[in-house]
């Protein structure tokens, strides 16, 4: 596998749309500014700036934003 | 052979999010929280700590008594039991000395707990029976709309403060310790990583453990208070309003003022309860609980 290619590999986000109220917990503690909320559902604005540090899920509080 | 450097090699783990589906009841969610309710948080700090401990979901029983904070053991697939206001620690006494080897955890609220409750709360302390007391502190009622509670400070608006409350707040970890818990641990739901290690901490002491948990009630306090968003309490309240004892030994008093400590601020043996009565059954000729 070459470093492109890795490089490339990027997160997969999934917004669970039924789960998620809209609070912005997840946005706003993204260290990255990867997230965003539309209207009352969060959203990926930049999908490369992810590091799957996970902060966003752990501090979800309704078990709606995972990242793999 | 192939080197990779440690950062290389970190880059290319890929963690995997917790799985909550062997802990959470099929088609319970979304749960009834507000949007931003910091009850939701720390369910799932519980259940990490739960799983951390490797027992089958039915060796735990999760008792509450009424309020949002209460809800908590609809959603869970462990044995629940949902009481009556300010009474969880009695029902639940009841269930441990019955069946001594449940690992019991009470989710209360600073109103349950404190207020209507808090006979049962320091008596449960005295006996040091084996409970782990979940107070998830959000310094008001929730459910009935945003009364104060016994934690709730002097200043804060509430349903039934709207000049400001006067009444001075108690403070549920010198309390607990001062009762007799064997356990005392303050934790936050913003600091998810470190509560997460302090309920399992709690999971595994023998005695009372009694975990102050501050979180967020933005719907009420939130918006009484002029909080802009259910982050910006957790980043008033949680982060900036607290500090670890770890940090707090290095500071002068000065910087302490008006902040709460957290970490585990308590930790000793003493006779457990049902341990206790197991004694006295053998002294007795009586036959043990199962
Ligand atoms: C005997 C009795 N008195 C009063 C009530 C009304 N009541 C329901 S929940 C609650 C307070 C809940 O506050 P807290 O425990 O802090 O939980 P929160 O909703 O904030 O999580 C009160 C007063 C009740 N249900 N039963
Ligand atoms: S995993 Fe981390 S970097 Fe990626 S979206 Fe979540 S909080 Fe942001
Ligand atoms: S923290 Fe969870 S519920 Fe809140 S906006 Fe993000 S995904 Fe939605
Ligand atoms: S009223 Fe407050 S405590 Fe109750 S669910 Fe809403 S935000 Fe949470
Ligand atoms: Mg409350």
């Amino acid at each position: 596998m070459t470093e492109t290619e890795t490089e490339k590999d990027l997160p997969r986000i999934l917004i669970y749309e039924e789960l998620c109220k809209g609070c912005d917990i997840c946005a706003v503690f993204c260290p990255t500014e990867v997230l965003e909320l539309k209207g009352n559902m969060m959203t990926v604005k930049n999908l490369e700036a992810c590091t799957r540090c996970q902060l966003c899920d752990l501090r979800c509080p309704d078990f709606a934003i995972q990242v793999f | 052979m192939e080197t990779v450097t440690a950062a290389k090699k970190k880059k290319k783990e890929k963690p995997v999010p917790f799985d909550y589906s062997n802990y959470i009841r099929k088609g319970k969610l979304p749960h009834i929280w507000c949007p931003g309710c910091g009850h939701g948080i720390v369910l799932k700090c519980m259940l990490r700590a739960i799983a951390e401990t490797g027992r089958p979901n039915d060796d735990f029983a999760l008792v509450s008594g009424i309020g949002c904070s209460s809800r908590t053991p609809g959603y869970v697939n462990f044995n629940t039991l949902h009481t009556l206001h300010g009474r969880a620690l009695a029902f639940a006494t009841g269930l441990k000395m019955a069946k001594p080897n449940l690992k019991v955890i009470v989710t209360t609220g600073d109103g349950d707990a404190l207020a209507i409750g808090g006979n049962h709360f320091i008596h449960t302390c005295r006996r040091n029976l084996d409970i782990v007391i979940m107070v998830y502190n959000n310094f008001i009622y929730g459910m009935t709309s945003g009364q104060f509670s016994p934690t709730t400070l002097p200043g804060m608006i509430a349903t039934t403060s709207r000049y400001g409350n006067i009444d001075p707040p108690f403070d549920v970890c010198k309390m607990a310790e001062a009762a007799g818990a064997t356990f005392v641990a303050r934790g936050t739901a913003y600091h998810y990583g470190e509560l997460e290690k302090i309920l399992h901490e709690a999971i595994m002491h023998k005695g009372t453990a009694v975990i102050d948990i501050i979180d967020s009630c933005p719907t009420y306090y939130g918006r009484f208070n002029k909080f802009k968003s259910p982050a910006d309490m957790m980043e008033k309240i949680e982060k900036e309003g607290t500090v670890s004892v770890k940090q707090a030994s290095g500071l002068p008093p000065e910087k302490l003022e008006g902040k709460l400590l957290r970490g585990v601020l308590c930790k000793k043996e003493r006779l457990e309860y049902t341990e206790g009565y197991a004694k006295l059954i053998e002294k007795a000729g009586g036959s043990k609980p199962k």
